[in-house]
């Protein structure tokens, strides 16, 4: 497991094109906002951590049919079915390191968006904590996509059309910390519900996925 | 009664399924079309104008049932999906196959008529109001269901693919409906409430009932049919389909 974690890591930063594609795309998509509402500044105060957050939702989907479909075209994925490790277990570890490369990247990025958009210093801490909660949560709901399409002509677009709406709530309660926080008002409450759909998702995704992928190898 | 037990999957079998199917649809048609003309006259002659909203109120009679049954109908596509996927019966899978587009028709029809009475009464096509958005994100899991079917040739693939999505999808849509219902309450007070409660009388409430059992067997009709033709096309290289066939069609 940890062998299968290391290897991940390593192979996607072999591929640096690859890995830095996605936050490249996530920088872009949020520099055009401004460009298409206009630059007032308070109007971008209110929409940036919504703005961040649907961008890095997309950002997050962009990355996501490769975290199968390279070890399913040399055959890797066919061995990791077949290994003792049991597959719910290897598909953390794809998950965890496909987050470490591509997810926390996303993370470090945000707050130099935010202060693009004009956020102020504690609004920033809580995009930036948000984003840590939230984007392992899209991770491992994204490997069920991903497992799903695994081989399926457009995978890339149908994996979006099956992941983002089930992801819609990571999305309302992501933006909605910061909100709360900008506008003073706690938000524990937010980072609670993030933290359990984190819980759950750690326990039921890698169970899906492995199910899901076991389905498209048959 | 004689102590023999019966045989739950007796009817599992497509072969033994479609003739059953075909007895009972005219009958849940026909059902459908009496329980849909009792319902529309009571709704729209003999319930009492609304003294709020007005003639615009009656699009309940449509709006109501068809929401119902979006809902419902994904429930029951999950199920039978479920169904296919532990006991690996071709029929249910075929069920939920079946049950999809006509839930996906019920929450589209559930967001227009929703966005025709909204019209008149809120002075907005639409509001992002908490029960308009979970009824959007249903559809779009309709629609990523019967995507995710569309794209995968092999049939029995796409069974088993789609129903661990449905089934995905149903544990995911409570949290859903919460999310968006805190989201809007953070948000702003809502601007509208969709709920009439005990308000209504009881004639428009009973015209709502038994409009919503003509969707229901209308939804039974329709489902029944499109699995016979599913049936029918996967089956399609069994004995019996093909000797039903050229019994069908002489030539």
């Amino acid at each position: 497991m940890r062998a299968m974690f290391v290897r991940d890591v390593r192979l996607a930063l072999r591929r640096k094109a690859d890995t830095l594609g996605a936050a490249f795309f996530f920088v872009i998509v949020v520099s055009l906002f401004p460009l298409g509402v206009g630059p007032e500044t308070e109007l971008l105060r209110r929409m940036g951590a919504g703005i961040v957050w649907v961008a890095a939702l997309l950002a997050s989907m962009l990355a996501m049919p490769r975290l199968f479909a390279d070890d399913a075209a040399d055959g890797t994925l066919e061995q990791m079915l077949l290994s003792t490790t049991p597959l719910p277990l290897l598909v953390l570890a794809k998950v965890a390191a496909h987050w470490l490369v591509s997810g926390l990247l996303l993370v470090a990025v945000s707050p130099v968006l935010a202060l693009q958009f004009g956020l102020q210093g504690p609004a920033i801490g809580v995009l930036l904590m948000s984003l840590l909660l939230g984007t392992p949560v899209l991770s491992l709901v994204g490997a069920i996509g991903a497992a799903l399409t695994v081989g399926v002509r457009g995978a890339a677009v149908l994996l979006s059309l099956l992941v983002l709406p089930l992801v819609t709530p990571v999305l309302i309660f992501g933006a909605g910390a910061v909100d709360s926080a900008a506008s003073g008002l706690g938000f524990q409450a937010q980072f609670s519900l993030l933290g359990a759909m984190l819980a759950l998702g750690l326990f039921a995704a890698p169970w899906a996925a492995a199910a899901a992928l076991r389905i498209s190898l048959d | 009664m004689s102590g023999h037990r019966i045989n739950w999957f007796y009817f599992a079998a497509p072969q033994r399924f479609y003739p059953l199917a075909g007895m009972a649809v005219p009958w849940f048609a026909a059902l459908g079309v009496i329980l849909a003309a009792i319902g529309l006259v009571m709704g729209l002659g003999l319930a009492p104008t609304d003294f709020q909203q007005g003639d615009s109120y009656r699009i309940i009679f449509i709006h109501v049932p068809v929401s119902w049954m979006s809902m419902v109908l994904y429930v029951a596509m999950a199920f039978w999906a479920g169904v296919g996927l532990v006991f690996n019966t071709r029929l249910a899978s075929m069920l939920a196959q079946a049950i999809a587009p006509t839930g996906a028709l019920m929450a589209f029809l559930s967001l227009w008529t929703g966005a025709l009475w909204g019209r008149p009464t809120w002075g907005t096509w639409w509001v992002w109001d908490a029960r308009l958005t979970s009824e959007l994100i249903l559809l779009f899991l309709y629609i990523g269901y019967l995507s995710l079917r569309g794209a995968i040739e092999d049939e029995r693939r796409a069974d088993r693919a789609s129903a661990l999505l449905a089934l995905v999808g149903v544990v995911n849509v409570p949290i859903i409906y919460f999310s968006v219902k805190w989201w809007n309450t953070l948000h702003q007070g809502a601007s509208v409430s969709v709920t009439k409660g005990s308000s209504m009388a009881t004639i428009m409430l009973n015209a709502m009932l038994i409009m919503a059992l003509a969707f229901w067997m209308y939804a039974f009709a329709v489902v029944l049919t499109r699995v016979r033709r599913i049936i029918l096309e996967r089956e399609s290289g069994a004995a019996w389909t093909r000797a039903y066939l050229s019994d069908r069609s002489p030539s």
